[in-house]
């Protein structure tokens, strides 16, 4: 089990690697910032961790989902704003 | 639950076809909606999937992060977007730390392996939240921007490095232990303040690039906690994008990765404020007016835009003037260093909100070249990347830092507000050159005044 899931880690990184290297320097920032909105991928986490007993641990679920949505949600968005000014005359 | 599975495969799937499709200014528009729609899915499988969820609180927690998100999206200006970016890596590093002290706060029976990744978690994450904050204050200017160094720094950062093993080594063995737990995230978060805190402005790139890596290595990190793939593909591609971008960035700046986790960056800046100013270079000082005849006369113009040029606005400008140019129809491009701006890519966004065509937007290597047969190259706000200092003097701290061939175009127009160094504090002799010419004042109402003088002509 533990060995599977090192092999998908592993595997994603070199996917990445692949796939990042050939994105254009113009559009760095983009990248940065739509990356940036994928890595608030935490949000499931966060959704999963509401189910937690306990005050605290509510607590904890609840900050970590609004942090996760700001990060997905901003992120996705300016990143559509930015992309949307790259035009060709 | 394996049902389920499938769907976090088919959201990890539509990440890496939104970065796939990031490879083209055409087609990264509907990128970034394929990775939003693959995260979509990954929120939907996860509402149904997991059956005892507070959505009461679910929803109050996606309706909060969603407005202030959306109100961040639509408010930040181009000039401020490496400030969102660090403060976004912030929220989604500290979420991921924050799931994983969830998780551990469920305890139960949890294994070495469990609890590894979840130190690893609430290290990575509470040291990017720290970070970004930090580089976040800097570049809103709130903290100094100047590199802020205290004794026996790098000590100090290792004695903390020590103790954060010690600490996780004592989770591992007593994990009932509070104590040690609320000592791992003070920590970390200390960590992430010393280890961002002596890296200057200027240096910000690197340093907004690798808490982009360690905000997906947080969320890796936090997969492994769960067990959930979607976050260990998609923290392995944010980690392995940052890792490139900070790379890109160190060798646009002739810098090590090492140099810059060890937070040598800014004490180096430091040494070079001495042997500043130490060469006079003699200076043609020209009037928009002459500067206007000599672009009369060009047929090939490249504009090599810094961040000065952001500061004053003037993009609006530039491309006022290079329509006129190309207008009496002459060649006009952009030349764009790696660390033009304040994060990678920055500049070729503020060009493209000016609406400048993407393809007249070109990057260093690419565009070297075209210095040669280049009769005016204009530069506006930058400095140290158009230092020939860079190529030949072994003292300079730009020594072997990859720079833009200007000094090789027939005239070089040079922009600034005044004789001021930049940011590694050296004076530049590209300025005393013979082909060179300086035309002093804020870009913005230069470029204004050179049209109206181009247009009189």
């Amino acid at each position: 089990m533990d060995i599977n899931i090192i092999t998908v880690f592993i595997l994603a990184i070199f996917v990445g690697f692949e796939i990042i290297t050939k994105v254009p320097p113009t559009l760095h920032t983009p990248l940065m910032s739509g990356s940036n909105a994928i890595s608030g991928i935490a949000i499931v986490g966060a959704i999963i961790s509401t189910n937690i007993n306990g005050e605290l641990g509510t607590y904890l679920g609840l900050t970590a989902l609004t942090f996760a949505t700001i990060n997905v949600v901003g992120g996705f968005m300016v990143t559509d704003r930015m992309l949307k000014m790259f035009k060709r005359k | 639950m394996n049902y389920f599975n499938i769907f976090y495969v088919i959201a990890s799937i539509l990440f890496i076809l939104g970065i796939k499709n990031l490879s083209h200014p055409k087609t990264a528009r509907r990128g970034n909606f394929i990775a939003a729609m693959g995260m979509l899915i990954a929120i939907i499988v996860t509402l149904l999937a997991y059956g005892q969820l507070d959505y009461k609180l679910i929803i109050i927690g996606i309706v909060i992060g969603s407005i202030i998100g959306t109100f961040f999206a639509l408010k930040v200006e181009m000039t401020q977007m490496p400030q969102m970016v660090a403060i976004f890596n912030g929220f989604g590093g500290s979420a991921s730390a924050l799931v994983a002290a969830a998780e551990f706060l469920k305890s139960g029976d949890i294994s070495t392996f469990t609890i590894s990744t979840i130190i690893i978690s609430i290290f990575v994450g509470t040291l990017t939240f720290s970070g970004s904050f930090i580089a976040f204050g800097k570049l809103q200017g709130f903290v100094s921007g100047q590199p802020i160094i205290f004794p026996a720094q790098q000590l100090i950062n290792a004695v903390l490095a020590i103790v954060l093993l010690v600490l996780g080594y004592l989770i591992i063995l007593s994990p009932i232990e509070m104590n040690y737990f609320y000592g791992l995230i003070i920590i970390s978060a200390v960590l992430g303040i010393t280890l961002t805190i002596p890296i200057g402005g200027a240096d910000m790139p690197v340093v907004i690039s690798l808490l982009n890596s360690y905000s997906g290595i947080a969320a890796a990190a936090t997969g492994f906690v769960l067990m959930n793939n979607a976050l260990i593909i998609s923290g392995a591609l944010v980690g392995a994008s940052g890792l490139i971008l900070t790379n890109i960035m160190c060798k646009g700046m002739n810098r090590s990765l090492a140099n810059v986790i060890f937070g040598a960056v800014g004490i180096e800046q430091e040494t070079t404020d001495s042997d500043s100013n130490q060469k006079q270079v003699l200076i043609k000082s020209y009037s928009t007016e002459e500067a206007a005849m000599i672009f009369d006369a060009a047929e090939k113009v490249i504009v090599v835009p810094g961040y000065g040029l952001a500061v004053a606005q003037a993009q609006h400008a530039v491309r006022e003037v290079a329509e006129f140019l190309e207008s009496k129809g002459k060649e006009v491009l952009y030349a764009i260093h790696p660390v033009a701006g304040r994060m990678p890519g920055h500049m070729n966004v503020l060009l493209a909100e000016a609406n400048i065509s993407y393809d007249q937007l070109k990057d260093l290597d690419e565009i070297n070249p075209d210095f040669e047969d280049c009769d005016v190259a204009l530069v506006l706000g930058a400095n140290d990347v158009v230092n020939p200092a860079a190529r030949h003097d072994t003292s300079s701290p730009i020594y072997g830092m990859p720079i833009l061939d200007v000094d090789k175009s027939r005239t070089v127009i040079i922009n600034k507000r005044t004789m001021n160094t930049g940011f590694a504090g050296i004076q530049n002799e590209l300025f005393g050159f013979d082909n060179s010419i300086m035309v002093f004042g804020d870009a913005k109402d230069m470029l204004q005044q050179l049209l109206k003088d181009l247009k009189e002509l």
